[in-house]
């Protein structure tokens, strides 16, 4: 999301899912929707089903991209050169939207000298994708009226993750392809509030609304509403405060509903530093591997036992609505109010609407969000004022940066952090099928989920079983220089010759033991999808 | 008006519609209502049960609304005596080949079929011929068929097709033994379907029923909570059906502008962990190596005495919270606002990057 922030103004979607339908070419990059976002992928066939072009980036075979009119079936870690590649051709044959570039956007020049090192030859040996196929990409996508690239976790989840966000927008800007209906860039979210908790402000640099912490303006504003002095320093990201754990310098931890020892990278390294830390509470609706760690756990609440707000990857802010009392009394918000009135910072919130209230008070694209106004579907943000309907489309006319003009990034390609050799041959992308998610503490506890779909699987292509003598339903040892886990096997043309998919749902066969440690420089995104394994047939 | 639009009269009242409106839209933005069974807003225009007929002014047969364009200037009666002896028939023939026992089928109280037949007061017995006598259909975890209870509309297996493109139903066989089924009769399993449960949710009568909630509750006496799901960042409406403080089932939102009703396999039936034994209920509190039941206010003295105390020893850059993508809007502030205020750094930090 830091991609799109620097390269537009703000780190969430251009778009709405209901403009879908009207898309004239629709690029999908890394993203799996009728796996990981089925209802998304119901708006991207009906688009389909009016006649929409198909371009898929993806280095897996999916439902999409078998039906794509062109597949890119890009290498793991080459979405720079792909999409440098693909602004080269636009430039080239004079395909660019000259007027948008002219008027909206700066940094052009830097962009054409960059992408010109890109030429078809070395993007075709970077990608692995064929020179016919990247120029048909580039003349569907710049010729289309209305043209929305969606992306998902395929993009972020990369050392490169940013860079790669940033070269998608540089593609969007050179076609002018930005700040109408049914055209933009659509981020896909992975969990359910992913939204909402970036922009309500539990991150080290930026308070709620994404105003920095070093900004003195933005301190003054919160400590005047909340009567305490803010520390200018930037505090830590999740990743370095588990760093720190580990080295023994960090003394006490309270993780709100997350599963760091299964979902992060590297785990070993994980477990170590949650076994180093003096003090550690853990509130999770379900023990989960990162509460065996805890000196306190606190029972969580399900969405069905409270009141509040999710905003969803439209920038949409809905309702969430209790159903039933929360199983242990209490729900999360209560618990963090009496925490800290205990610790001598008193909250005396009623009711999740008044910490709304106080939101829209402190974080302007908030502003005229309460919930009152909520009953009817949501409001999308930016929504400065109470009469403010919502924002459907953003950048309309100025893009959310300094000057109102969208900046192109020179990028250079900078491939994985991990590539294969000949001890690990193999690539390993994770991901996520329809039936599970995250970590399966929820789906796995959902007995007709769990009788589809009981065991991880290791996704493997015909032609590398068959060299390994592997076949649909064997149990197989995956090993990383990091880890090894064992699984069975599931034979399949989703994945190309070289890939192997894993998903990360199940407590038993922990992918995440063979996932590198490698991020993303600027946001501390891990490259889930991309590490070098080997396979070994088990007996 | 604009170019787009255009004007027809219904039942005597003008009403402005869009150009490429069927009279049955047109209708149900004038907020006329027209009866039908194989209609859903969500799909192609059918035009399978023939319910929907109108009078259209200069037009010597009832058509159907669901598929007639409408005209400027139409003039549109819904209801005159000819039209309710031919739904009166329409409905007999559909329940020469139902059931009829209503009394323990899952879907009364929300079934279309059982709807009609009261407000037409038409019963089964005016045509009797054969009848199907199929086995009921439970296969498969979440999805039981009931083929007897089959009016042929078609919704499932358009919803199957045209929305979700995933071609795990179809209509099946010839004449009268014509019915929606997979492909060889196959039992429903991931081979051929996703168990999305739309062909559940558009079903009008109780031939397609959610096998979890069958026996838990008449739909009427479910309190029914609309929220927001809980899995991907989509984003989906639905109602939670509620019963003696337990969650039942999942039904559609329709009007729900991110979905429109539609679900897939984890937001229509992946609800059971809320009840799952395994839920933890009390906070507790780790001695001696092993957790131990606690209550709320030992629990959290201790975790305030120990944060404070960790604070004052190690200063507030020691110590931070992790918060959860999964939480509401609300709790991610709190949390933000408990590290930035309570113990003093901006150590916090949220899993949307993981």
């Amino acid at each position: 999301m830091a991609g799109l922030a620097t390269s537009l103004g703000a780190g969430a979607a251009t778009n709405s899912l209901s403009q879908m339908p009207d898309i004239d070419t629709l690029f999908l990059f890394g993203s799996n929707p009728t796996e990981a976002h089925p209802i998304v992928s119901f708006w991207l066939k009906a688009a389909l089903r009016n006649g929409a072009k198909l371009i898929v980036g993806d280095p897996r075979k999916t439902w999409m991209a078998r039906r794509a009119d062109v597949w890119l079936n890009l290498k793991p870690g080459s979405n720079i050169a792909m999409m440098n590649g693909l602004v080269n051709v636009i430039l080239q044959n004079g395909w660019e939207n000259k007027e948008f570039i002219a008027k909206r956007t700066e940094g052009f020049e830097e962009l054409k000298a960059k992408v010109q090192e890109y030429d078809l030859e070395r993007v075709e040996k970077l990608t692995g994708v064929s020179r016919d196929n990247i120029i048909e990409a580039a003349r569907l996508f710049s010729h289309a009226d209305k043209a929305m690239i969606v992306y998902g976790l395929g993009v972020t989840e990369h050392q490169t993750g940013t860079e790669n966000a940033m070269a998608i927008a540089n593609l969007a800007l050179v076609c002018g392809h930005l700040g109408r209906p049914s055209t933009g860039i659509m981020a896909l979210r992975g969990q359910n509030n992913v939204q909402g908790a970036s922009d309500l402000g539990p991150l080290p640099a930026t308070l709620p609304g994404y105003q920095p912490v070093s900004d003195a303006k933005s301190r003054e504003k919160f400590e005047k509403a909340w009567g305490v002095k803010i520390s200018p320093k930037p505090g830590l990201k999740s990743v370095e405060m588990l760093d720190e754990c580990r080295r023994g310098n960090f003394k006490g931890l309270f993780i709100l509903g997350e599963d760091p020892a299964q979902t992060d990278p590297d785990l070993h390294h994980v477990w170590k530093a949650l076994e180093s830390v003096e003090f550690l509470v853990v509130q999770d609706i379900f023990h989960t591997e990162t509460t065996r760690f805890a000196h306190v756990i606190l029972p969580g609440a399900s969405f069905a036992e409270k009141d509040g707000t999710f905003t969803n990857g439209e920038r949409r802010v809905q309702r969430v609505r209790k159903a039933i009392e929360p199983l242990s009394g209490m729900a999360e918000w209560q618990v963090i109010s009496r925490l800290s009135t205990l610790m001598g910072y008193p909250m005396n919130y009623t009711h999740p609407a008044e910490i709304m209230d106080e939101i829209a008070g402190l974080v302007p694209i908030y502003g005229g969000i309460s919930y009152g106004r909520l009953n009817n579907g949501g409001i999308q943000w930016p929504c400065p004022t109470k009469d403010h309907p919502g924002t459907t489309t953003l950048y309309t006319d100025l893009f959310s940066r300094p000057g109102g003009l969208a900046k192109f990034m020179a990028l250079d390609h900078k491939g994985s952090a991990e590539v294969p050799d000949k001890t690990y041959p193999y690539v390993l992308i994770t991901g996520r099928i329809r039936e599970h998610y995250n970590n399966g503490s929820m789906t796995g506890r959902v007995p007709g989920i769990m009788e589809l779909v009981p065991e991880e699987l290791l996704e493997m292509s015909p032609e590398d079983a068959k060299a390994l003598n592997i076949k649909n339903g064997d149990r197989v040892k995956v090993a990383s220089k990091r880890g090894e886990i064992k699984v069975k096997v599931k034979v399949t043309d989703r994945s190309q010759p070289g890939n192997v998919f894993l998903t990360f749902h199940h407590r038993n066969a922990l992918s995440n033991l063979l996932t590198s440690e490698f991020r993303d420089p600027i946001t501390g995104t891990p490259e889930y999808k991309s590490c070098a394994v080997t396979i070994e047939k088990q007996g | 008006m604009t170019d787009k639009q255009l004007k027809i009269t219904i039942n005597g009242r003008e009403v402005v519609c869009g150009k490429e409106d069927t009279i049955l839209q047109a209708a149900q933005k004038a907020g006329v209502r027209i009866p039908t069974l194989c209609n859903d807003n969500r799909l192609e225009p059918y035009g399978g049960c023939r319910l929907c007929i109108v009078e259209v002014k200069g037009v010597n047969r009832p058509l159907p609304a669901c598929t007639t364009p409408v005209t400027q200037n139409m003039e549109v009666r819904t209801d005159n005596d000819t039209i309710t002896r031919v739904r009166k028939t329409l409905i007999s023939l559909l329940l020469s080949n139902h059931p009829n026992d209503c009394m323990r089928c899952e879907k009364t109280g929300d079934c279309g079929l059982q709807d009609l037949s009261y407000e037409y007061g038409v019963d089964g017995k005016r045509f009797e011929g054969e009848m199907w006598d199929l086995p009921i259909r439970e296969d498969n975890p979440f999805i039981t068929y009931e083929p007897n209870k089959c009016i042929l509309c078609g919704r499932c297996v358009r919803i199957c097709n045209e929305i979700v493109m995933a071609g795990t139903i179809d209509l099946v066989g010839r004449g009268f033994n014509s019915m929606p089924d997979t492909a060889f009769r196959k039992p429903r399993s991931l081979d051929n379907c996703e168990f999305c449960g739309q062909c559940v949710s558009t079903c009008p009568t109780g031939a397609l029923t959610d096998r979890k909630g069958r026996g838990k509750g008449r739909s009427y006496e479910m309190k029914k909570v609309k929220t927001t799901c809980s899995y991907c960042g989509t984003g989906c409406n639905f109602y939670l059906n509620v019963r003696n403080n337990k969650v039942i089932k999942v039904t559609s939102a329709y009007d729900a502008p991110v979905n429109q009703g539609n679900l897939c396999i984890k937001g229509r039936y992946g609800y059971d962990f809320i009840h799952s034994p395994e839920r933890i209920k009390t906070p507790l509190i780790k001695k001696g190596g092993s957790f131990h039941e606690a209550g709320w206010d030992e629990a959290l003295d201790l975790i305030a005495n120990k944060f404070k105390e960790l604070v004052d020893k190690h200063g507030p850059e020691k110590v931070g919270g992790f918060s959860s993508s999964r939480c509401t809007n609300e709790e991610n502030y709190l949390l933000s606002k408990w590290v930035r205020c309570a113990i003093g750094s901006n150590n916090v930090d949220n899993c949307a990057r993981v």
